[in-house]
């Protein structure tokens, strides 16, 4: 599984998502899964995924799947495909 | 990087200026808020920010004041109120997102960095209706952002679950820790079980808020706080906080030493005499006005509280600027708090 992939799953976890669920244009708060309570749940998922610690700046800043993958190169995990 | 840096004159100095704009801001975008200032014949400049105009912080509670178009609303905040009134504040995006990034700042300043492991002062349950949280709930989600490892100290039924504690110092218990909860609720459920069973909280940093009032039975003041917190449990690092919904975002934060509050760079507190209105200076007690220049999409910028406030001193603490005390409500003034909504839940 590429690391974009296991991003993917897991957004489409912690947010109650389809497994195939489209995400990658998913913007915090633009719709009902990605609430201040699934945040807290997503930021767990992605640390566990990675197994990295995230700041809590980057915790703030994270407000999209595009800048989770932006803020994740942070921590040296890199999105090639 | 902290938020706690600029000297009492720098921070006049920048603050009338953003504070001025912001007045104009909201004249030109806030109908109400424009036939107020109109009404008391406000002028459009000022010198100082205690020539600011104030609005009564319950005008929040009787008027929809906002300046923002109604299709830009992204979230409507409520505070808790025992007489059914509740305070609405209304935020855009982008005022949304400046509120958690510099209450992030704020709270850094004695956190660092890292989120650190945190113990809930609460109960879960709290959080049970994801649509609509108390003003309580609001408040413990707001700052469990800036934690990990999430335990929650207290059970369905709001007491102490000590098995759940002791498993969280068990696990987090020899490296800084945050611990985030109501000061009642610290004092009834943490410290009193901490105590009876001997747990070390040594290593913890406290954050609480909510005032005193449900501890005048139990003859605990803010020093008495710190001073039994430190002998029976090892607890040292102790930072009381007060904020109101109105000004969502902007914490007043006490300093590592006790005993004060501080004014990050965006905010200032000016006390003043319940009858004439003038600003009192330091030493003199009198009715708390909150400034910050955090409310943009509503005039929440210059706030007078119903909190009796005093200033200790000023660029002489842990920190520049004004330190002062919170010494509780005016008299007669509706008893209201966030907290309050615990007892009628229990």
């Amino acid at each position: 599984m590429t690391e974009l992939q296991r991003l993917r799953n897991a957004f489409r976890t912690s947010l109650d998502l389809a497994p195939d669920a489209p995400v990658d244009d998913l913007q915090y708060q633009d719709n009902a899964q990605w609430d201040s309570l699934a945040h807290m749940s997503l930021v767990a998922a992605i640390e566990d995924e990675f197994d990295i610690m995230i700041d809590t700046d980057d915790v703030i800043n994270m407000s999209s799947f595009a800048e989770a993958v932006r803020i994740l190169g942070k921590y040296g995990v890199t999105f090639d495909e | 990087m902290s938020v706690f840096t600029l000297p009492q004159a720098a921070k006049e100095a920048s603050l009338v200026k953003e504070l001025s704009d912001l007045v104009a801001h909201h004249r030109a975008a806030c109908a109400p808020y424009r036939n107020i200032l109109a009404a008391a014949g406000t002028p459009d400049t000022f010198d100082q920010v205690a020539d600011l105009p104030w609005l009564p912080v319950r005008l929040f509670k009787n008027l929809e004041l906002k300046s923002i178009p109604d299709d830009e609303v992204f979230k409507v905040l409520t505070s808790s109120g025992t007489t059914g009134e509740v305070s609405r504040i209304y935020l855009d995006k982008a005022a949304a997102a400046t509120q958690t990034r510099q209450l992030g700042a704020t709270v850094q300043t004695v956190l660092g960095p890292k989120r650190l492991p945190m113990l809930l002062v609460d109960t879960k349950s709290l959080l049970k209706d994801r649509r609509s949280f108390s003003a309580r709930g609001a408040g413990v989600l707001g700052m469990a952002t800036f934690g990990r490892d999430h335990v929650w100290a207290l059970d369905a039924d709001g007491k102490p679950d000590v098995e759940a504690i002791r498993g969280f110092l068990a696990a987090h218990g020899d490296a800084p820790f945050l611990i985030f909860g109501f000061t009642y609720l610290v004092w009834l459920h943490l410290y009193e079980v901490a105590r009876e069973h001997g747990l070390d909280l040594g290593n913890g940093i406290l954050i609480h808020s909510g005032g005193w009032k449900k501890l005048v039975d139990q003859a605990v003041d803010p020093d008495e706080f710190r001073r039994r917190l430190s002998a029976d449990t090892g607890l040292r690092n102790v930072h009381n906080f007060y904020g109101m919904v109105e000004q969502i975002g902007t914490i007043f934060l006490e300093g590592p030493s006790g005993g004060s509050l501080y004014c990050p760079d965006f905010a200032d507190v000016v006390v003043r005499d319940p009858e004439t209105w003038a600003e009192l200076p330091p030493g003199k007690p009198g009715l708390l006005e909150v400034v910050s220049t955090l409310p943009t999409s509503y005039p929440g910028h210059v706030l007078l509280t119903e909190d009796l406030g005093v200033v200790h001193g000023v660029d002489d603490g842990d920190w520049p600027g004004k330190r002062f005390s919170v010494l509780g409500r005016l008299p007669r003034a509706e008893a209201r708090g966030c907290s309050d909504t615990y007892q009628k839940a229990a």
